[in-house]
């Protein structure tokens, strides 16, 4: 699968092109901010902070809007092949992930308002922390792989998606043993516990990402391809 | 799979059944010279049956060189060499024994530009099978010309003025009209070249729709500049370089994953 990229003859259309693959940084770089700043709010119930959050939301969104836009009107009039059409199909779809992926960043912000008056103990916060720490550098490194067209950084990345799991059962565990400890953390810890949902569904993105990248570079599917490994 | 003994003798079903399940074609190793310059090299490639097969590339790859020696267009230019063996089945192509007139009724062509006989519409359909002996008599080969205008898609069109010239009809037509004619000597194969460069977009959804139903009949081997065609058409493609076939393989997997560099460069649109 080649993989060096000379420039297009028509120097119009690769500047289209490079403006979507630049988009899709930018919006990765706007989705990256907002993940640390609601875990931020989380952690220091900052009020002005959540509002930012919930604005920089409103970017996101737009930013996927113009997105589609482009790669739309790419297939429209460029009629993209081979690896331009992959660019093209995926970065489609990682918008997607990462508009989602900054719903997950508002919810987180909002929860941590509700919390606000409960006055947790920091202990409670601690692997939350750390879960938030794991996912985001997921979705740094799978949005890394992607604009670096890396398919093995595209796989480590996918690898590393269970240790989010396993981190999100632990922390259920954990969260369930303060409840039983004592009543009055119910609904705190239950409120955690939907925070780290949150965490989680943000790593599910981040490998979508991943494996968005690993097509884009090799034009084949990771998760068929794991499958088949795992038949043979 | 093999379970013939070396004395079992192949019924004539059986042989048959072989000859189907060799390609339409084949190209073996095909060297094609102009006079000291060499226009093909070493050219390997499988016409699959009631397939649409694509042959692209730059101009001055060798495609149409390739297309050419298929059905021997090449014989008739002077200092032109094909070397290497290009079977039809399981005959050779560049047999002493071969007639090439019965060989390119058998592998048919169409040409860019629509080339109608300055005759009636009737007369260009009926022109082939009547000096090939493909009907008895008058009512076969009415029959035969009405069921090659039918299948080429003009019928609707022509039926009300088959003694008109063809060069009367438009350029879609003319092309269909050719097509028509082609396909009346009931060919194994139909060779296309560039068949719908002079024709506007319309007229040639109309060809490409006809090339997509004549599959089911016919093998089509299809030159293309277009690669937006090549990608609707096809069901396998075979990109050229400067005389060498870079790869070949599902049209599906050419315009999305293609394994050569210089096939992404190409059509991609990039400099090579």
């Amino acid at each position: 699968m080649p993989t060096n990229l000379s420039e297009h003859i028509v120097s119009s259309y690769e500047d289209e092109l490079t403006a979507l693959q630049s988009a899709i940084s930018e919006m990765g770089g706007m989705v990256e901010q907002a993940i640390t700043d609601s875990v931020m709010v989380l952690l220091r119930l900052d009020h002005a902070q959540a509002a930012e959050v919930r604005q920089a939301d409103k970017r996101i969104d737009e930013m996927q809007q113009q997105i589609n836009d482009m790669a739309v009107s790419i297939i429209a009039r460029r009629q993209p092949m081979a690896a331009d059409l992959r660019m093209v199909v995926t970065s489609i779809q990682v918008a997607n992930d990462l508009e989602r992926t900054g719903d997950m960043a508002k919810q987180l912000a909002k929860r941590a308002l509700q919390i606000e008056s409960l006055g947790l103990a920091p202990k409670f916060y601690n692997g939350v922390k750390h879960m938030a720490d794991l996912v985001a550098r997921q979705l740094k490194a799978a949005l890394d792989a992607y604009a670096a067209r890396n398919a093995q950084a595209a796989v480590e990345v996918c690898n590393h998606d269970d240790e989010v799991d396993a981190m999100h059962t632990s922390l259920f565990r954990e969260l369930l043993t303060y409840m039983m400890e004592d009543p009055r953390n119910i609904t705190q810890c239950t409120h955690l516990l939907f925070c780290t949902k949150s965490l989680e569904r943000v790593g599910d993105h981040a490998t979508n990402i991943a494996e968005a990248a690993y097509y884009l570079e090799t034009g084949r599917h990771l998760a068929a391809e794991d499958q088949q490994r795992k038949n043979n | 799979m093999n379970n013939m003994s070396p004395t079992h003798e192949m019924t004539k079903q059986e042989m048959t059944n072989a000859a189907d399940s060799l390609p339409a074609m084949r190209g073996e190793k095909v060297n094609v010279f102009y006079g000291a310059k060499q226009a093909l090299f070493g050219v390997d490639l499988d016409i699959g049956r009631h397939q649409v097969t694509s042959l692209i590339g730059p101009s001055g790859c060798g495609k149409s060189t390739f297309l050419r020696s298929l059905n021997r267009m090449n014989d008739t230019i002077d200092g032109c060499r094909v070397e290497g063996k290009i079977w039809l089945g399981a005959q050779d192509v560049y047999d002493r024994s071969i007639d090439v007139v019965e060989l390119r009724a058998r592998v048919g062509m169409v040409f860019q530009k629509p080339n109608p006989f300055p005759k009636s519409i009737y007369e260009n359909v009926a022109y082939g099978p009547r000096i090939h002996g493909l009907a008895r008599n008058k009512a076969d080969l009415d029959e035969l010309v009405v069921s090659s205008i039918r299948r080429a898609g003009l019928w609707n069109e022509v039926k009300d003025r088959l003694t008109e010239p063809g060069t009367g009809l438009s350029g879609g037509q003319q092309q269909r009209l050719c097509i028509a004619r082609a396909i009346a000597t009931q060919p194994d194969v139909l060779l296309m070249d560039e068949p719908c460069s002079a024709l506007d977009p319309i007229a040639t959804a109309v060809i490409e729709e006809l090339i997509d139903e004549l599959r089911e009949k016919f093998t089509i081997v299809i030159v293309t500049h277009s690669m937006q065609q090549a990608a609707r058409v096809s069901q396998k493609t075979a990109f050229f370089h400067l005389g060498k076939l870079i790869e070949e393989g599902r049209t599906e997997d050419i315009f999305t994953n293609p394994k050569h560099q210089q096939t992404q460069d190409y059509i991609t649109g990039r400099i090579g």
